[in-house]
């Protein structure tokens, strides 16, 4: 088999990707470019004994030096010089895409153009003549329809046919006016004389890059001064020429005349029927981009998308939920409890399941995303706040990353730290990647879910929405102070493409969906895991001494001894040993009771059943006088026996209490304490808060562990819940405190590791001290507003 | 017959047609307005703005760009003025 390789490249929506899915198919391999945060796709195709390798060039309108793409596109290029380069040129948008061609013609590389989207083209009334088109440009052309896999065939023997007849890389002319062709040759004859040519570069083709103003070329070539001299008196020789005659730079001048010439070829080679005024697109957009009912159709959809969200991943969460459940218990009977299965159970399951299980929820939001950006209508959101984030020194295409990040409520700050990569200003970019952590992200959800179900029980919907909007002011809010502090300067020009709305394939959006999704997952295998076992030895080292835990261990025997005196008890109960087996028992009956399962019949056989069942029937009722005209004989042990498990829990609590505060975790949450006292966090808060660090999650599992309800998963935070609504210490003001401090205290350590790789150490030192000041600063003044006033104070 | 005027295209109205006569914008900006194909003697149409009236959408050759006001001040375009 012999082995080639073939870049593909294209304009941004020309269907770049889809073609690179239909030729590569599930054998793709994602990597970075060496260096760069840019993407780097390919994989690998067999056709007519060729052993394909296709690189998926990063999607450009241009060949510059002026972003990250297309310098990338370009050296790649040039330094791997493919054998060929098929460019993707949508039919429907020739001219422009054409633009990008006539560059690969310049840097003469050996082209095929997929004509694609032929279908759309003719329905828009233009008809390309592919023949006429191939021979004025000199290049094969292929029509295709991606989407529907047709011409993918015929693309390949093409390749394969330009591969076969051999091609030398040659460039082809075009007259760019007559002082710029001369200040060319003079140019090309001073590199190709120059001892510091390497003959890698064309010289017409750096010649044309010095004429462009490209400040990479013209680094290459004042690497000779002689040279570099020469050449830049040329350049401004022309320049002054051409701003003299044409009030124009030479390289707007030669943009004109590439544009000239891609002019002359469409006029021969396209026909177009007389076309309705506005097609559909167009059509559509009157309606969803309207000044007045565009904003208003655009909430609508946020809002489905949210319902859509937590409608359909409910039922998911839930049996993720279960499974880790499922094995917890497992791990627990194989495991006797102890420092190995309190790793395994606290420390790697809970820590890793309360990733894993969030993913339902990430991956539909993510699908909606997809949605949103495949029909092309997250550019016309972009379209339309542009203007409202730009006052905040952001960006349109900002918006992506902070719906990406929990914008709408439920996403993850991981994706959404990449998703920044569509935008090219570095100060913008940074400035959004240091605001999406802000946003409310999977994550945060069940602390914010469970405290809001604690102390806001009558508007639960309200206040989810209002700490949506609220994280989404937070954000901006901190853009601005970012834009005229640190990452003070101009706003970059705004000139994007609104592609025209289209039907996405399942394929694409899969594609789409899983990649975001993976990246999340991917969080949840490396550094959450680590995080997660160092947490936890945080929160269990130094153990108790042997001394104090004997102490417990007396006060616990003390009350049993005591029970076992009540009257009666010793015909249900003989000892101390049958005294826990009664609790095990009673714990199991409550669980199945609560779960309304007819499983409860399987204890039945059990001797201690009829006294569970009265004790549990006590339980339910209120007052003692009710108790007592109860009808059943063991109504006064009954009695006793709550009492006793009461007494029981309260010294588990004790020691657990006293545990958690000998811990490191526990000691540091006790230290922060002096600085935490004036927004009312106590150091079991804290201790979460630094759980929090590792992932958000890890926020309510640890609260309660800290409030002594042993091991607690997500299922039982109702029973968090009504602990602290019973707290004294607690406050519907305290809540609502915790749930801004979390919103914007430090992003998660995954999301400053990828805010590192996106930027540098320095900007993810940054946003975890600006995120800690912000976060306490607006916690204290909310705090101390509401103790003020008096505001959410009662419950 | 109309008249024919050259205006900056923010001053254009939405549905308003006319041909690009001159690209004044530079550098940066220059570059990227160019290779979006607004080059002298490009027919041009207003398609809309957004809710605050800034970026302004715009049909040229084929397809939708948006660029905001400040970037449309440098790009003068040729209109027919209503009688």
């Amino acid at each position: 088999m012999k082995k080639i390789k073939i870049a593909l490249s294209g304009n941004p929506n020309s269907g770049k990707s889809t073609i690179f899915n239909a030729l590569t198919g599930a054998r793709q391999h994602i990597a970075n470019y060496p260096g760069v945060t840019v993407e780097k796709k390919s994989g690998w195709v067999s056709h007519k004994g060729y052993n394909i390798e296709v690189v998926d060039l990063p999607g450009t309108y241009s060949l510059t030096a002026y972003s990250l793409e297309e310098i990338v596109a370009r050296d790649f290029l040039i330094k791997e010089k493919p054998d060929v380069v098929v460019d993707i040129v949508d039919a429907s948008n020739l001219d422009r895409n054409l633009y990008l061609t006539v560059q690969f013609k310049e840097l003469g590389v050996p082209l095929v153009i997929a004509l694609n989207m032929v279908d759309v083209a003719s329905q828009r009334g233009i008809i390309v003549n592919k023949d006429s088109l191939s021979s004025l440009l000199g290049v094969p052309v292929v029509p295709t329809v991606a989407r529907s896999n047709q011409g993918i065939q015929d693309l390949l023997d093409k390749i394969i046919e330009v591969v076969e007849n051999g091609y030398e890389w040659r460039r082809d002319v075009i007259s760019y006016g007559r002082d710029i062709d001369q200040g060319l040759r003079a140019i090309e004859e001073i590199i190709r004389k120059s001892g510091s040519y390497d003959k890698i570069y064309s010289p017409w083709w750096l010649a044309l890059k010095c004429l462009e103003g490209d400040e990479q070329v013209r680094k290459l070539i004042r690497q000779d001064e002689e040279t570099g001299r020469q050449i830049e008196e040329i350049c401004n020789r022309i320049y002054k020429h051409t701003m003299d005659t044409l009030e124009e730079e030479p390289e707007g001048v030669i943009a004109d005349h590439r544009y000239g010439y891609i002019a002359g070829i469409t006029r021969k080679a396209v026909k177009r029927k007389i076309e309705s005024r506005l097609n559909v697109s167009d059509r559509v957009d009157r309606i969803l981009t309207n000044r007045a009912v565009g904003p208003f159709i655009m909430l609508l959809i946020l809002y489905l998308i949210y319902e859509f969200t937590f409608w359909g991943s409910e039922a998911p969460v839930g049996w993720f939920e279960a499974f880790f459940g499922w094995l917890k218990g497992l791990v627990s009977t194989i495991i006797p409890a102890g420092l190995l299965n309190s790793l395994i159970v606290s420390g790697i399951i809970d820590g890793v399941g309360g990733v894993v299980g969030f993913v339902p929820l990430i991956m539909f939001m993510f699908f909606a995303i997809a949605i949103m950006e495949d029909t092309g209508y997250m550019a016309r959101i972009a379209f339309m706040l542009d203007r409202l984030l730009r006052w905040f020194g952001l960006h349109g295409n900002s918006v992506m990353a902070l719906l990406i990040s929990g914008g709408i409520s439920g996403g993850c700050a991981v994706p959404g730290v990449m998703a920044t990569r569509t935008l090219k200003d570095p100060k913008e970019r940074i400035a959004t990647l240091l605001v999406v952590p802000f946003m409310n992200c999977g994550a945060k959800l069940p602390l914010f879910g469970m405290l809001i179900g604690a102390f806001f029980v009558r508007s639960k919907a309200n206040m989810m929405f209002v700490f949506t909007l609220l994280s989404w002011a937070f954000a901006l809010f901190a853009a601005k102070v970012i834009r005229v502090t640190v990452l003070r300067g101009p706003t970059t020009p705004f000139v994007m493409e609104l592609p025209p709305y289209r039907v996405p394939t399942l394929k694409g959006l899969l594609i789409h969906t899983w990649e975001r999704t993976w990246q999340y997952i991917k969080k949840a295998g490396t550094i959450i895991l680590v995080i997660s076992i160092i947490l936890w030895a945080m929160m269990t080292f130094p153990v108790l001494s042997k001394e104090e835990r004997r102490k417990f261990e007396e006060k616990r025997q003390e009350l049993k001894t005591g029970f076992l005196k009540v009257p009666g008890i010793r015909n249900i109960v003989k000892d101390s040993a049958g005294l826990d087996r009664l609790d095990e028992l009673f714990s199991r009956y409550v669980s199945l009771k609560e779960k309304a399962g007819p499983e409860v019949e399987k204890l039945d056989k059990s001797p201690l059943l009829p006294l569970i069942k009265e004790a549990y029937k006590v339980s339910k009722k209120s007052g003692a006088a009710e108790v007592k005209a109860g009808e059943g004989a063991f109504s006064g042990i009954a009695i006793a026996y709550l009492r006793y498990r009461e007494e029981a829990r309260k010294i588990n609590n004790l020691e657990q209490q006293q545990r958690l505060r000998r811990t490191i975790a526990g000691r540091i949450g006790q230290m922060l304490q002096k600085i935490t006292r004036p927004i009312g966090f106590d150091y079991r808060v804290n201790v979460a808060l630094l759980g929090g660090f590792a992932a958000k999650e890890v926020i309510v599992s640890t609260l309660g562990t800290a409030y002594s309800l042993g091991e607690l998963n997500p299922e039982q935070s109702e029973v968090l819940s009504s602990r602290l609504q019973k707290d004294p210490n607690w406050s519907p003001l305290l809540a609502f405190t915790l749930i801004v401090f979390s919103m914007l205290y430090v992003p998660c350590f995954a999301t400053v590791v990828m805010i590192k790789r996106e930027s540098s150490w320095k900007w993810a030192g940054f946003s975890i001290v600006f995120n800690l000041v912000a976060a306490y600063v607006i916690s204290l003044a909310v705090y101390n507003t509401g103790l003020a006033l008096g505001v959410g104070l009662a419950r | 017959m109309a008249r024919k005027k050259t205006i900056p295209m923010r001053q254009m109205s939405d549905n308003q047609s006319g041909v690009i006569k001159k690209v004044s914008a530079v550098g940066d900006m220059g570059r990227r307005i160019r290779e979006m194909g607004l080059v002298p003697d490009t027919p041009i149409q207003i398609q809309g703005r957004a809710p605050l009236k800034d970026p302004v959408a715009i049909k040229v050759r084929d397809f939708i760009l948006t660029l905001r006001n400040r970037e449309a001040d440098h790009i003068l375009v040729e209109v027919e003025e209503p009688d």
